[in-house]
């Protein structure tokens, strides 16, 4: 399979860059309020509720969209498909940018954003979140270990710094080098280890619940929370690379990517039926299902959740012909994404009771903004990397 | 992929035998709950709602002054819950008793932090900055605090508040069952201290349990029978008895099981001494090696800067 990634060299400034800016623009206001007036000037929320969207989507659900990287990685590179390397640059862009987002969202997030550093020093090892904090810090480092040669790729031999800089270019270009032949070494080990760190805190992101049985809605509430999570992420990993790459050569006009994405997700058909399987067979066995016709919006949540973000997809998976059709494999895609992001924002936002205090909890405009400006940074990262750095794969014309 | 059976196996070996020094065990979930803890006893059945230990309280922790500090009518309007401004607060119900003149029998709830034995706040804390200590007061040590808020999150009884409007300094804030008071011979929190009726009884958690049992065994028609707190969550260093149920004046039904127990016993038979991390890196190394066999030479080029 001869294949060939490479910058996109189309021109950056689009419309569509031009309105992510707008959103970036508005996020940033929202973020400096949040830096001068506090947490409780932009966001509602309460000692009630002290978690919202911003944990609830930007750290869980970013975590787990990213899963694409070490799913991919786990298949390409582990399990020798090497069929599938073409999608495990974009994959890793994302989970690079996925994280560091993840870190962005935090910092925004928790009080004492100056002090993010203290868990490296005060160990609580019966903190959940504790392993969650080290496996993302050091997945992260990881991710950017493995990103780094792409970027040598892209200028070894070509260093160009600008103005007094370039003084600086053979010394680059020597780092370059050195790093590239050592890491082409030692990558599998960074390989396997991120695919390691990533089933750990995928799962113990799930477990963070746990800690309070009686402030999460029963139907979310299980023990195996920890292993739907993992499996939800593994699940997720394919589609969400369906999903972004679908929309990425879309709009660069590149070749689709079919003859990858479609027995890409004939995978997913098992690894989302096994999630499937556990959460319904969770549901029945503890009993659950009994809360399935109260007719509470945690209940309703939950049946969107499951019939429109896991059963649908899947049986639109189970069907060659819309595999095949890249509408239907991208609506498909699509519906299991929008499962796991509800799921996150379930199990964090939507099935999270006080117990005492009036439950009501709906994101301010200002939380909404920092949290769509930091989306809007993402993609616009996103989009200067694909263009200058070898990522997506380059049309048939150009090379 | 540049792996070879050797160096695989030689990588597996290091890191198989840093884990084999100590082979992985895992021991049953057990209480760390200090053995002789201070309590306070609640009894709802004396409190008239006068508010004293709200004020003492605040006096004693450099709090601002309750909110209509002598009221003991129209402040009981709202249900009021501790906040980052005060760490206890009284409440009043009306829960359907009535006295010989038909008149509502209100009765008066004070809120501050239970104080568990094995408490979710100390156990999700990321930094450690909660911990249970031997007086049985559960401590705040904000120089660790990152302010994540998962203290919140894991409180069963809603109980730590955040100074919300602080951009860069914000605390968590809830009772500090006046640590540094009671660890003094004789010293007594603030609101125990104060009160006028002896609503509130401070002292060894087990004698205050004797107590308790007592009043129940003494008079039993003007008690529900049963220490709220003895064993709730596992029982927590602050209890309860009142005339009424329990969860009419805000006192939420909680298992008797201590809130860390599953999470702690899944985080401890998952990764102590990491056995699981590094048997997983041990198969999907050997998957490695095993299905990229021959492929060295190949993808020599094609896998650089791949993940």
């Amino acid at each position: 399979m001869e294949h060939k990634a490479g910058p996109m060299n189309r021109p950056l400034w689009t419309p569509g860059v031009l309105v992510m800016l707008v959103f970036m623009f508005a996020g940033a206001l929202a973020i400096i309020a949040r830096f001068t007036g506090g947490i409780g000037y932009v966001t509602n929320l309460t000692n009630a509720r002290p978690w919202g969207i911003w944990v609830g989507i930007d750290v869980a659900t970013g975590v787990a969209l990213a899963a694409g990287g070490f799913t991919t990685a786990a298949l390409a590179h582990i399990f020798g498909r090497h069929y599938y390397e073409p999608v495990t640059r974009p994959a890793l862009l994302t989970a690079v940018l996925g994280y560091t987002f993840v870190v962005l969202g935090l910092l925004v997030d928790i009080g004492r954003s100056w002090a993010i550093w203290k868990p490296m020093f005060h160990w609580n090892l019966n903190s959940v979140l504790f392993e969650v904090a080290m496996c993302v810090m050091i997945y992260l480092t990881v991710l950017y270990i493995e990103f780094v040669p792409i970027v040598a790729e892209q200028f070894k031999g070509r260093v160009n710094l600008p103005g007094l800089l370039s003084k600086l270019n053979n010394l680059v270009d020597k780092v370059l080098q050195v790093a590239d032949r050592i890491l082409g070494k030692v990558m599998w080990i960074f390989i396997i280890l991120g695919v390691v760190l990533s089933c750990m805190h995928q799962s113990s992101l799930g477990s963070l619940m746990l800690v309070a049985p009686t402030k999460l809605h029963p139907l979310w509430y299980t023990p195996l929370l920890p292993l739907l999570f993992l499996t939800s992420a593994i699940a997720v990993g394919y589609p969400m690379v369906v999903f972004e790459t679908t929309l990425a050569t879309a709009s660069f006009r590149l070749n689709s990517e079919m003859h990858i994405l479609a027995p890409l997700t004939r995978i997913t058909i098992y690894l989302l039926g096994i999630y499937m399987l556990l959460k319904l067979g969770d549901m029945l066995v503890r009993g659950t299902w009994v809360y399935l016709l109260d007719g509470t919006y945690q209940t309703n949540a939950f049946i969107v959740e499951v019939l429109f973000g896991v059963m649908l997809p899947w049986a639109m998976l189970l069907c060659k012909t819309i595999r095949h059709s890249s509408k239907g494999l991208f609506t498909a895609a699509a519906l299991v994404v929008g499962g796991v992001v509800m799921n996150r924002i379930n199990v964090f936002i939507v099935g999270y009771r006080s117990p005492l205090s009036e439950n009501g909890y709906f994101p301010a405009p200002s939380e909404i903004l920092v949290t769509l400006g930091l989306i809007a940074a993402l993609m616009f990262i996103y989009r200067v990397v694909v263009t200058y750095l070898p990522v997506l794969q380059e049309s048939k014309e150009v090379s | 992929m540049h792996i070879t059976r050797r160096n695989f196996f030689r990588f597996m070996g290091a890191a198989g035998a840093s884990v084999a020094v100590r082979p992985p065990s895992v021991h049953a979930w057990q209480s760390q709950a200090p053995p002789d803890p201070f309590g306070c006893l609640v009894d709802l059945t004396r409190c008239v709602g006068c508010r004293k230990c709200e004020e003492a309280c605040a006096k004693v922790n450099d709090l601002p002054e309750p909110e209509r500090v002598n009221c003991q009518c129209t402040i009981f309007e709202k249900d009021r819950r501790p906040d980052d401004t005060s760490y206890t607060v009284i409440n009043r119900y009306y829960t359907g008793t009535v006295d010989v003149f038909d008149k509502p029998v209100p009765t008066y709830a004070k809120v501050q932090c239970m104080h568990c034995q094995d408490p979710a706040c100390v156990s999700a804390c990321i930094v450690g900055a909660l911990t249970k200590d031997d007086t049985g007061a559960v401590h705040y040590d904000v120089s660790k605090c990152i302010g994540c808020r998962y203290c919140m999150v894991a409180c069963p009884f809603e109980i730590p508040a955040y100074e919300y409007y602080d951009p860069i300094t914000p605390r968590v804030m809830k009772c500090t069952f006046c640590q540094e008071r009671i660890s003094k011979k004789g010293g007594l929190p603030g609101c125990a201290g104060i009160c006028p009726t002896e609503a509130l009884t401070f002292g060894r958690r087990q004698t205050l349990l004797g107590v308790a049992r007592k009043r129940l065994k003494e008079n039993p028609g003007s008690y529900i029978q049963h220490i709220y707190g003895e064993k709730e969550v596992g029982g927590t260093s602050w209890m309860y008895l009142s005339s009424v149920p329990f969860e009419e004046v805000n006192l939420p039904l909680l298992p008797d099981t201590p809130s860390p127990k599953l999470s702690e016993t899944i985080q401890h038979s998952l990764f102590s001494y990491l056995w699981s991390p590094v048997l997983l890196f041990g198969v999907l190394g050997a998957c490695m090696a095993r299905f990229n066999r021959g492929n060295d030479q190949k993808q020599n080029n094609a896998d650089k800067g791949g993940a």
